[in-house]
């Protein structure tokens, strides 16, 4: 099963969504942050949702209960990266994603959680 | 004589001078200027047009165009108005030039001993039938020329709304949509796209909808507003609807829409100054 | 008035079989020319009542067609199962934004994504839905909402 890894950024947990979710991945998805924040110095988390093509209301749930679990651990949710189609798709279906502010991207997310990191994509053609 | 008679009878001819037919209806204007003078291309389509035409006639039903044998006539019909539309002819001419294929069969079944039988009773008939055959030919080209119009209008229309809908780039980080006139389902869906993708494309943290130009708003046109308000949120962008009027703001007000999370102000110069606060842009005195 | 080049029927019989379903539909849409959105759309909602057929129906069937009516494609999704059925089919189509009943949002959230929206469902004959969606800008919204027969 895919498990996504979680990156841990100083005080910032940074979760990278990507392509089509089993209903098990996101499942422990919800369990491992759950673990990750509860170990404690954990003030915000970033679910960065770029790389994901479709959001139905399951995966909106998930997404708002690891904002609540967040929200009483102690740390703030902020989904970033939303894409256009799917922002349009949740709105017509009213489907909310409550309890997370959201940003329009990693960086943007980063740098409301007070954490000015210029986030750059790094390929094997481009030097450091 | 029976019409299912009269109607084999018509097809029987028609397919023992099927090229005559075709020859004399590719002169025409209909396949004439379909295929721009070209003569083998007019005559091949003239040709497929007969055949469909004999088929029809045989299997009897040529007064009922939901008949199973019209769907051959259809298709050819579509493509034969289609090139025709294309060579600038116009939906009227087409009707028009249609009727005038009646012409060369009428004299084919005129005076002509069908089969041998020279009655004079058969003829009338069979001839009644050729005139319902090409009847139900013009309704079949209505129905065609009118799914080819439909396509043409509503791209039309969809590229008007995109054009009618400029995302306008304020300022570094701020995009504004001026939206002028009704705003209906299809508008607002165009509207929403087009501003998402400005968003995208600006990286904007403020997004300015400008009302001004909307002369009612009521319970579905707030719905609308509130949708595209929600969108932009959800990609990480504030959204500010300036251009509220008294009476708009007499109206939301009135019908109860709770627009808590949505920055709202009078003007659109309001808004920008908001925005340009909201990015952080310091404004010297007097602005 | 089938255009069948990518037709399926794909079981849904647990919710790993929802990712094939989607993939699958994404597929169809996108040959049949549709804009991000309306494919995006489309899928989110075959997903949603996929997942009413696993969830709520037992396990059921989703049929894809790719359809054409006039110069417009479209694509046209079955989703069945024969679960315990819809007692009240109106009321599962109103929303319940709250996640209490599991049918409320999905069903109503599904039909204001497509064009074309049917279903045919009653206690103990299970549920079918289904829906379309048309590619050819503008034109699917002219198109008055008429119910589809499977």
């Amino acid at each position: 099963m895919d498990r996504i890894p979680l990156l841990r950024l100083g005080p910032v947990l940074i979760v990278s969504v990507q392509g089509d979710l089993a209903d098990a991945t996101a499942v422990a998805l919800r369990h491992d942050v759950g673990d990750a924040v509860s170990s404690g110095g954990i003030s915000g988390v970033v679910m960065d949702v770029s790389g994901v093509a479709i959001v139905d209301s399951y995966l909106g749930r998930v997404l708002t209960e690891i904002a609540a679990d967040c929200a009483l651990l102690g740390a703030s949710t902020i989904v970033a990266g939303i894409k256009p189609a799917v922002a349009i798709t949740l709105v017509e279906m009213g489907l909310r994603l409550d309890g997370a502010r959201t940003a329009r991207s990693l960086e943007a997310a980063m740098a409301m959680l007070g954490l000015d990191v210029a986030v750059t994509a790094v390929s094997a053609e481009s030097g450091p | 004589m029976s019409s299912v008679q009269a109607a084999s009878e018509a097809a029987q001819t028609l397919a023992a001078r099927r090229e005559e037919v075709a020859h004399s209806w590719a002169d025409l204007p209909l396949f004439a200027s379909a295929y721009g003078g070209q003569q083998d291309e007019a005559a091949s389509a003239a040709t497929r047009l007969v055949e469909a035409m004999v088929d029809l006639a045989q299997s009897g039903r040529i007064d009922d165009y939901l008949a199973p044998g019209f769907t051959a006539v259809r298709e050819v019909l579509s493509r034969v108005t289609s090139d025709r539309l294309r060579s600038g002819g116009d939906a009227q001419q087409v009707i028009d030039e249609i009727g005038q294929l009646q012409e060369p069969l009428t004299a084919l079944f005129d005076g002509q001993p069908l089969n041998g039988h020279a009655d004079a009773g058969l003829v009338p008939a069979t001839l009644l039938a050729v005139t319902e055959l090409i009847g139900s030919l013009r309704v079949a080209a209505v129905v065609a020329l009118l799914g080819e119009t439909d396509e043409v209008v509503a791209r039309q229309r969809q590229e008007l709304m995109e054009i009618s809908t400029p995302i306008i780039r304020l300022w570094e980080g701020i995009v504004a949509v001026p939206l002028i006139g009704t705003l209906d389902s299809t508008r607002s869906q165009v509207v929403m796209e087009s501003l998402l993708s400005g968003i995208v494309d600006e990286q904007a943290v403020v997004a300015i909808l400008d009302i001004t130009g909307v002369p009612m708003v009521d319970t579905l046109v707030a719905q609308h507003l509130m949708k595209t308000a929600m969108a932009v949120q959800l990609m990480g962008a504030e959204c500010v609807i300036s251009g509220i009027r008294p009476q708009i703001a007499q109206t939301i007000v009135h019908l109860g829409i709770d627009l808590r999370e949505i920055t709202t102000r009078a003007t659109l110069s309001d808004a920008l100054k908001y925005g340009l606060a909201r990015t952080g842009v310091a404004l010297g005195s007097g602005v | 008035m089938s255009v069948g080049t990518a037709r399926a029927a794909l079981p849904v019989r647990s919710d790993v079989d929802l990712m094939a379903v989607r993939e699958a539909t994404r597929a169809a849409a996108a040959e049949a020319g549709f804009s991000l959105v309306n494919q995006t759309k489309l899928v989110t909602a075959v997903s949603e009542l996929a997942r009413n057929a696993v969830v709520h129906g037992g396990g059921g069937e989703v049929r894809l067609d790719p359809v054409q009516q006039g110069t417009s494609r479209g694509v046209r999704l079955v989703v069945s199962d024969q679960g315990p059925g819809i007692a009240d089919i109106a009321e599962a189509l109103t929303d319940g934004h709250t996640t209490g009943h599991g049918l409320g949002l999905g069903l109503g959230g599904a039909r204001r994504l497509v064009d074309d929206f049917s279903i045919d469902s009653a206690p103990g004959q299970g549920t079918t839905v289904t829906i379309a969606m048309w590619a050819t800008p503008g034109l699917s919204t002219f198109r008055s909402r008429v119910p589809l027969r499977p």
